[in-house]
């Protein structure tokens, strides 16, 4: 993307002009959340920018929604729940989406499109969809309202999420290597741990982030799979928006922006690690 | 028949009772089903904090479903696991869960405390009980807010300024579904109060309403979560919207916003609970000796300290006391105050269970045409 | 392997033909790759796919009328809808026996929700003669008692149906003599057992089993000859002295309950949805009516339907398209950038994809609405006048705003996955063999980019048609998808099987657009960074 030293005015001209414009694309990207976090710090209880807001005054500014989130039991509980709902449900889809990935990308592998299209399903159905079917299913089988419940629920939202990621690592995985174990006189999980797994480990981990943001902002499902000792950040989020607009909701937006940002960072450090690890040149 | 029903059942409730003076046999968590928010915490102070004081090592649990109460009901009755205990819902959701078999029916006499003077709780809650399975708990008004700045110097007075653009340019926020609209667009197109229903039975009187509601259909927001209309006015997004009474307290008195309120054709309805029919006979014990605590007299009146919805009880009205933190008197705040009540409109629960499906049909197809 | 230079099949190591070894490694190699998928495969057919086919079922199952009205359904079959009346006073008195037994168990009003979708009224005249219909025959009841008090007793009822051994059975006997009486007894028995956990040894029968052994005895003035002993003298008695009762029909009773029940389109509704199974519902989803007289398209005011799959479909599209021309310079500059710096920038991609639908929907309210934010900084520099402030929400506008920003990432990824992969000494070659930047463009790049569109087109198309939370919060009433409808029919109304055939004819339109994706591209080649 270098502009060359001989490159015409014309040409000067449409590189700003691209450039610019990729900036306000990327502003459209990031504008809710350049929005978001000066409104969590607003004095009144709206989602509103009041006159002082804008005149800067400290007053019209306060920490009040921070402290309502680490001191309403609601909101604390939520996070409970969340945190001991997605990581569990991520464990499960990652552990079993990885072992299925694998033996997808084995050569023979019968009615493939049929099983891959199977094992992709809770993306592509209308999540309210999904969310009635598994609440009448999981009622009748005693499931609904459960901790049990809601996690396979969200294990199985993520799957798709694993399954895609971890079979596109494996496609450029050069087979040779596990021959070679094997050759060695490893035996297959001692191959597939030793040599396979650090590899796809990247696809394996962005795979599970995945799984994991889906479990974290599902509000669909959880609502109708959940019950009250159920209700995670986004269910709570979702009641009060419903019921009492409360920019607490945008102060918890802006601490898992943070937390995002952190989690995208440990990504993208994994990932120039796992290609120092294949030998890539980056790029 | 029906009464040999009701003598049944009481009995069955009255020998859970009994379990309990015994001292054993009340299950030692309950779940209880509300909507979350302001009026959640109203219940929580005024019922549950002050009978778990009394009841060590209680659990309670809320959840915050009324929202799809009637669905998830059904959905635990076919699967036969119920797991709420007791379930906030309005009058005409009752109504139907009672109508369906999901509620238990309950003699309001025997389960129920008699008011301090000893009226029988029957007489006590009067016309409020629509329903043999609904216990009312407040009374509450949809009515109309409009901010104060925006309105001109005519502040309006009725509820037909909803649809005086002249005289208040600007948008209005509309809740999104047929109920109440449709009343009130034929009332501020003429009808006498009385006749609406019989109107609005007819093909022509429900198009008549819509055509009124087509005057303004462009300068309405529709609304669907009870905190729209309350932000909206904040934002100063609408010059009027209809709410809940409780909510327009808020805004107004709480949080200070320059609205205000009209008293007029406000829309009439009953929030209350209903016992999940098929409970186990522990759990029915415990909540059954809730029931009994929270919707006395006193406890009724101590709700409306935090939320301005008025208390189901007669003898509830003269309890009513001042706001938990603001210090103001409540009672003219209530939609049960004789001074707002001069013009209130009677929700027809029997009539919407009919029309409700056709309706609905046909005003969600004229909102997206 | 001494002998392979001789014909004959060549073999592998242990002497078996290699043809067949190699097939045996093959079939290993097969169910080794199944038995890895197996565990997720399971637990995906159970966990989801179950419970999805469970609930895509609800669109056809209809046994609810047949099952409540068991008696009825078999009396309707030789009436004629046609003939424009209402039916015999046959079909009354059975509909006073299936309704007496569903009022019992509280079944009745369900039912009568049910065909309320169908016709609107019918949900009041089941709640209505629900709470009356235990009284229907009460006057039978009044007469067979002055005849003998001991009608009044379970025990002599007991004594007349129930078999020897068995006093829930019913002794065939009574079963040939008094049939109606019979079946509504059996009910009764099974009803209070179950609703109350009584016998009927202890209950009076209802009202209508008295209004059925009034019919039996009239069409069958010898059943005592069926019965022994006090039973046999009690029955001829009331034989004898049924003539001259005094009745009311049970029409008159339904009548007096409610109108409704003269209606000929009332009962054409209850025959048109006794089977089992019906396409009413999927009828419904398509604007079209299952009515008695066959398959009408509804009134123009009530059509919505059709609307909004074509809505849904367009807005997709357009969520579809504006993500292709917001993403492809992004993905462009991402794949084209060093490392370091497209990886920043990713993150500015993937950040908003983290942050919760709910608050990022929410702020797009901020942004858009009239006092909203953009609207300000337009009045602000004079773009817009203060009085008429653009409204870019709670409509198409907005629904499309917010969800072309949810799902752009969905489009930017697949995209710049492909363009990662584009060498770039084509579009060189290209220029220097003389095309313009463009020609080298349009001409050699971007035909190398288009199965990443194609693969973020559809991603974000499917993903967009089931939309449900951002189009309710921003929508307004022109900017809702199908979905929201489907939401609305499962929490509020509670039509359920309306609710599954819409779902069904979503899913049907995903599964299609899914199969042409994975033909097009390939569910494979499709990577999340």
């Amino acid at each position: 993307m270098e502009l060359p030293p001989y490159a015409t005015t014309g040409q000067r001209i449409w590189h700003y002009t691209f450039k610019v414009l990729c900036g306000l694309i990327l502003f459209f990207l990031i504008a809710p959340i350049v929005v978001i976090i000066p409104l969590s710090f607003n004095a009144e209880n709206f989602f509103t920018f009041t006159p002082g807001m804008l005149a800067f005054e400290a007053d019209a500014y306060s920490f009040k929604h921070y402290q309502d989130f680490f001191s309403n039991p609601d909101w604390q509980q939520a996070l409970v729940n969340s945190v001991q709902i997605a990581p569990v449900a991520t464990l499960l889809s990652v552990s079993l989406g990885t072992l299925a990935a694998v033996g997808l990308s084995q050569d023979h592998v019968p009615f493939r499109r049929a099983i891959m299209a199977i094992l992709i399903s809770p993306m592509i159905v209308p999540l309210i969809i999904s969310a009635a079917g598994m609440y009448f299913f999981y009622s009748r089988i005693g499931l609904q309202g459960t901790y049990v419940g809601v996690v396979l629920a969200h294990a199985a939202l993520g799957i798709p999420f694993v399954i895609i990621t971890v079979t596109a690592t494996l496609v450029g995985f050069d087979r040779s290597l596990t021959r070679a174990a094997a050759n060695m006189g490893a035996d297959p999980v001692t191959t597939f741990f030793k040599i396979q797994m650090p590899l796809i480990l990247p696809g394996v981990i962005s795979g599970g982030l995945f799984a994991f943001i889906t479990s974290f902002d599902e509000v669909v499902v959880v609502l109708f799979v959940g019950s009250a000792g159920q209700k995670t950040l986004p269910w709570q989020m979702f009641t009060g928006l419903r019921e009492q607009i409360s920019p607490t909701i945008l102060a918890v937006a802006t601490i898992l922006v943070g937390i995002s940002i952190a989690l995208l960072t440990t990504v993208e450090l994994l990932r120039r690690r796992s290609e120092r690890l294949r030998g890539m040149s980056p790029g | 028949m029906k009464l040999k029903t009701i003598m049944l059942s009481t009995g069955a409730i009255a020998a859970a009772a009994s379990a309990y003076a015994a001292g054993h046999g009340m299950a030692d968590s309950m779940t209880l089903v509300s909507w979350g928010g302001a009026y959640q915490a109203s219940q929580t102070n005024a019922y549950s904090d002050p009978y778990k004081a009394e009841h060590d090592g209680l659990e309670v649990v809320w959840d915050e479903s009324s929202n799809e109460a009637v669905a998830k009901l059904r959905a635990m009755n076919e699967a036969g696991n119920i797991t709420w205990d007791l379930v906030d819902v309005v009058a005409s959701d009752a109504i139907r869960l009672c109508d369906e078999g999901l509620a238990l029916e309950i003699d309001h006499d025997e389960v129920l405390a008699a008011a301090p003077d000893g009226t029988p709780a029957s007489e006590d809650f009067g016309d409020l009980l629509v329903s043999d399975c609904f216990i009312p708990q407040i009374v509450y008004s949809t009515t109309v807010g409009y901010r104060t700045d925006l309105v001109g110097d005519t502040a309006p007075t009725d509820i037909c300024a909803i649809f005086d653009l002249e005289a208040y340019p600007g948008k209005r926020s509309l809740e999104k579904r047929p109920i109440n609209n449709m009343e009130w667009a034929l009332l501020c197109d003429g009808v006498a109060k009385a006749d609406v229903y019989d109107v609005l039975s007819t093909e022509a009187g429900q198009d008549q309403a819509l055509a009124k509601l087509d005057t303004i259909k462009d300068s309405v927001v529709w609304w669907s979560a009870g905190a729209d209309t309350p932000q909206l006015l904040a934002d100063g997004e609408v010059v009027m919207g209809s709410t809940y009474n409780g909510r327009l307290f808020s805004l107004i008195e709480e949080q200070d916003q320059p609205v205000a309120m009209l008293w007029d054709a406000q829309v009439f309805d009953l929030d209350g609970w209903i016992v999940p029919a098929g409970l186990p006979e522990d759990r029915l014990a415990r909540v059954m000796d809730f029931l009994y605590f929270a919707t006395d007299t006193q406890r009724l009146a101590d709700q409306a300290k935090y939320i301005s919805y008025g208390p189901a009880r007669a003898s509830s009205a003269p309890l009513v006391g001042q706001h938990a933190t603001l210090g103001i008197d409540m009672a003219p705040h209530m939609p049960t105050d004789p001074a707002n009540a001069t013009n209130t409109f009677l929700y027809n629960y029997e009539w919407w269970a009919d029309y409700r499906d056709d309706l609905d049909a046909k005003f969600q197809a004229w909102l997206a045409k | 392997m001494s002998d392979a230079s001789q014909a004959g099949p060549v073999l592998a190591a242990d002497g078996t033909p290699l043809k067949k070894s190699l097939q045996r490694a093959l079939r290993a190699q097969k169910l080794r790759a199944l038995a890895l998928i197996a565990p997720l495969l399971i637990f995906i057919l159970v966990t989801f796919v179950g419970p999805i086919a469970d609930m895509l079922f609800r669109s056809v199952e209809n046994a609810i009328v047949s099952e409540t009205l068991p008696r009825t359904v078999v009396a309707l079959e030789d009436w004629d809808h046609e003939a424009g009346e209402a039916p015999s006073e046959d079909v009354y008195r059975m509909m006073t026996y299936d309704m007496v037994t569903a009022a019992e168990l509280k079944t009745h009003t369900r039912l009568g929700s049910r065909l309320n979708y169908e016709t609107t009224g019918i949900s009041s005249m089941f709640r209505k003669t629900g709470r009356r219909v235990d009284d229907f025959g009460e006057e039978y009841t009044d007469q067979f008692v002055a005849l003998n008090p001991a009608w009044e007793e379970p025990a002599t009822w007991v004594a007349l149906m129930a078999a020897s051994t068995d006093p829930f059975a019913i002794s065939p006997a009574a079963e040939q003599a008094l049939p109606e009486t019979a079946s509504i007894y059996a009910d009764f028995a099974k009803t209070i057992a179950d609703t109350k956990g009584d016998s009927v040894t202890e209950e009076e029968p209802w009202h209508p089993v008295y209004l059925a052994l009034y019919t039996d005895l009239i069409a069958n003035p010898d059943a005592a000859s069926a019965f022994s002993g006090e039973s046999a003298a009690l029955i001829s008695a009331a034989a004898a002295a049924v003539p001259t009762f005094e009745v009311t029909t049970t029409k008159d009773l339904f009548v007096k309950a409610d109108k409704g029940w003269t209606d000929p389109e009332v009962w054409g509704t209850i025959k048109a949805f006794t089977p089992e199974y019906t396409s009413g519902y999927f009828l419904a989803s398509v604007d079209l009516k299952k009515s008695p007289d066959g398959i009408e398209s509804l009134p123009e005011d009530r059509q919505i339907y059709m609307l909004l799959f074509k809505r849904t479909l367009f807005m997709s599209l357009m969520i579809m398209g504006s993500c292709v021309i917001l993403g492809y310079p992004i993905a462009f500059l991402l794949a084209n950038l060093p490392m370091r710096t497209s990886n920043l920038l990713m993150i500015l991609v993937l950040l908003p994809f983290w942050t919760s639908l709910l608050v990022r929907t929410s702020a797009w309210k901020i942004l858009l609405q009239q006092q909203g934010v953009i609207n300000d900084i337009l009045v602000w520099i004079g773009l817009v006048d203060d009085a008429d402030r653009l409204v870019m929400i709670n409509n198409q506008f907005g629904t499309i705003v917010a969800m072309t920003h949810i799902l752009l990432p969905f489009m930017i990824l697949p995209l710049y996955s492909v363009m990662k992969t584009i060498p770039p000494y084509y579009v060189r070659a290209a220029k220097s063999l003389g095309a313009t930047n463009w020609v080298a463009f349009w001409r050699v790049y971007f035909p190398q980019s288009v199965p990443g569109i194609g693969a973020g087109c559809i991603l974000v198309f499917i993903l967009a048609i089931g939309y449900y939370i951002t189009p309710e919060l921003v929508g307004g009433t022109t900017g809702t998808f199908i979905s929201n409808r489907i939401a609305y029919h499962i929490s509020s109304s509670l039509n359920w099987g309306l609710a599954a055939a819409l779902g069904t004819i979503l899913l049907a339109v995903v599964l299609i657009l899914y199969w042409v994706y994975d033909k097009i591209v390939g569910i494979d080649n499709v990577s999340l960074g």
